[in-house]
């Protein structure tokens, strides 16, 4: 049989068992597209700008675990898709981005649409690959999923020339599908038994002992072990932002997020463990604030699967490259049942006396206490995604998290525009969920075009848009640290998000000057659909406490 | 140059267009130390040689993880039977020109 080049990636995307993606299409990847008409298994997400794309992808690829796909053409394509790309890297989601290029002869010629892609993608993904001839695409394809997902999960791109797609090959036998090496999970998955009886008796000697967990629980799939681990032994468990959900946030060993916006009990009790448990983190500066003062009292245990992050940002006591959730299935039997009273009485002292700042809790438009209210309304396996700012961190200080994989948000890029073409990924892969998405009316002007693919799908997706009028979290740091001279964080004008939604055909509802904002919230958040809810708050709330940049995270301000 | 001051980094990596791009991206992105590059394929082989000179300072460890994470590295190691003085001979080679 004869097929093109084209042909061949749509039908090993099928063998990958993809079901959607999400793309643009363009000159340079026409004959993708073309083929991919013919496919009966891939439903095809056209977005309204490749960045919305790629977040499409992440947001089926931070849901489930496995690699998504987007399709972006030469040039702009690619250039737009890049911040998805490098979001998608800083948070290790796995995706794999296929790019048109323009054709390899006319490569090097400042070409109509031509850009050095394999260039700008070197330093945001994990690894990219040019094809340079079709019969490669069997090797590279399947190549790219397992490399995407394969030990610490990352973005890669495929770049193909228009002339590689067209190129047409005899194939008598198509090649069997092949499945993911089991040699190389082996190579990741094999830990030293010895290594797990040190860290068992580190644990069991301490008086003092606290988890410090983060993505890597979520990408290893391991919070229920990660659950009964810390229950045996009555170990507290802060998480970073990206850990949110891996462990209930109403346990009583809950200490929520620690770092920059952490609570304030959070950051003082890091202060007092004897032996921090670093399980999927990587010391990042949002969560350790000055890396010199935290934890000053502990001994560290650090268990990642990527080594380079193991002594990068701090020295440990101990440290393993491996597989969190292999790590706590041999662990689990090797740490004794212990009450841990004083230091659990300890933990309950600090926690009563330095909770998160008082709000007011009859003032409906409080942020905090808004995020209260939204998380009451909802169940537990609510879906939601943030963009990036104030919103955020209330979000992820107030939002009572249950599961894993149930907050989407960009951690390390910070990203503003992610919270909107991430809920669509999420609620195409999760069809029978609600996705919820909380936004500010700063970031979700950022990729709103992507109400209208949300329109085309008619996907069960509510945008809250926590509306402050302006640059809420720059305007914070504005107040704070430049003596209060603020400068580009109002915007003049102020769009109407409700006729915005109507005007993409979706439901758009407005909670100011509501007589009854609760019971109006209610209905709404009890209907299904598509619709967007306009939130005033106040534009002079900020996010308590903060840590000052470069402070130990002892240091914070707003804690009283 | 003295031997203490440097070590040569030995890679083996994937020969293909790229790579060497890909490695002093990564040098300079992190901000990690690069003092010469000395590269050429291996006979037989669709692999290359890569000597790396690198000031021997606390980031050896991270720069040689970071390195090998890098798709078409195939190996990292120390030379420790490498002469440095190659090095010499190649900064007499640009002076006199």
């Amino acid at each position: 049989m004869k097929c093109n080049g084209a042909e061949i990636v749509i039908k090993l995307l099928e063998e990958q068992d993809i079901q959607k993606l999400a793309g643009i299409p363009g000159g340079c990847n026409l004959p993708l597209y073309n083929a991919l008409s013919k496919s009966r298994k891939i439903q095809h997400i056209l977005a309204r700008h490749e960045q919305g794309a790629g977040f499409i992808a992440q947001g089926m690829a931070r849901t489930t675990g496995k690699a998504a796909v987007c399709f972006a053409t030469s040039g702009p394509g690619v250039t737009n898709l890049l911040t998805a790309i490098a979001d998608a890297k800083l948070d290790s989601i796995p995706i794999v981005a296929i790019t048109g290029q323009i054709p390899s002869f006319l490569l090097g010629t400042d070409a109509f649409q031509e850009v050095d892609t394999f260039g700008l993608a070197i330093p945001i993904t994990k690894h990219n690959f040019y094809v340079s001839s079709a019969k490669d695409l069997f090797h590279i394809i399947p190549e790219a999923f397992r490399v995407a997902e394969e030990g610490r999960p990352g973005p890669v791109i495929v770049d193909i020339p228009k002339d590689v797609q067209l190129e047409e090959l005899e194939i008598d036998n198509w090649p069997a599908h092949v499945t993911k090496s089991d040699s190389n999970l082996l190579k990741n998955n094999s830990i030293d038994i010895n290594d797990i009886k040190k860290i068992a008796q580190m644990i069991n000697e301490s008086k003092k002992p606290l988890l410090y967990i983060g993505g890597g629980i979520l990408h290893s799939n391991s919070s229920n072990y990660l659950r009964e681990f810390a229950k045996k032994s009555n170990i507290p468990v802060a998480s970073t932002l990206m850990g949110l959900g891996c462990f209930p946030s109403d346990d009583k060993l809950s200490l929520g997020m620690l770092g920059m916006h952490g609570a304030p009990y959070t950051n003082l009790i890091l202060r007092e463990t004897d032996l921090l448990i670093a399980f999927g983190v990587r010391f990042d500066d949002r969560a350790t604030g000055n890396i010199s003062e935290f934890c000053p009292k502990a001994s560290i245990i650090h268990v990642d699967i990527d080594p380079a992050e193991l002594d990068k940002n701090k020295l440990t006591k101990f440290s393993v490259a491996a597989d969190i959730q292999i790590v706590l299935k041999e662990l689990i039997p090797l740490i004794k049942e212990d009450g841990r009273e004083e230091w659990s009485k300890e933990v309950a002292t600090i926690k009563k006396s330095n909770p998160l700042p008082v709000t007011d809790y009859y003032n409906f438009y409080q942020p905090i206490n808004l995020i209260r209210q939204i998380g009451s309304l909802l169940t537990p396996d609510t879906i939601i995604t943030t963009d990036v700012g104030q919103h955020q961190m209330w979000v992820a200080q107030a939002y009572p998290f249950q599961h894993p994989r149930t907050l989407l948000t960009s951690g390390g890029l910070g990203t503003m525009g992610f919270g909107l073409p991430v809920a669509i990924g999420a609620a195409l892969a999760n069809p029978s969920k609600k996705v919820v998405c909380i936004s500010g009316d700063g970031s979700i002007l950022m990729n709103i075009q992507e109400l209208a693919t949300l329109a085309d799908h008619n996907l069960n997706i509510t945008v809250i848009v926590i509306n402050n009028g302006g640059l809420g979290m720059v305007r914070q740091l504005q107040e704070l640290f430049f003596d209060e001279n603020y400068i580009a964080t109002k915007f003049e004008c102020k769009p109407d998000f409700t006729s915005i939604a109507k005007s993409f055909g979706l439901k758009g509802y407005d909670l100011k000057d509501d007589k009854n904002p609760s019971n109006t919230l209610k209905r709404i958040l009890s209907e299904s659909g598509p619709c967007v809810i306009n939130i005033p708050v106040d534009s002079k709330e900020m996010v308590m406490p903060i840590v000052p940049p470069g402070a130990g995270n002892h240091e914070m301000i707003g804690s009283e | 140059m003295t031997k203490t001051e440097h070590v040569i980094m030995e890679l083996t990596v994937n020969n293909h267009p790229g790579v060497m791009y890909n490695i002093t991206g990564l040098f300079a992105r992190r901000a990690f130390n690069l003092e010469g590059i000395l590269c050429g394929r291996a006979e037989n082989t669709n692999t290359s040689k890569m000597y790396l000179l690198i000031k021997n300072d606390n980031r050896i460890d991270q720069t040689i993880k970071q390195l090998e994470k890098l798709y078409d590295v195939l190996s990292v190691s120390i030379c420790s039977d490498c002469d440095v003085r190659v090095f010499d001979n190649i900064s007499k080679l640009i002076k006199l020109k």
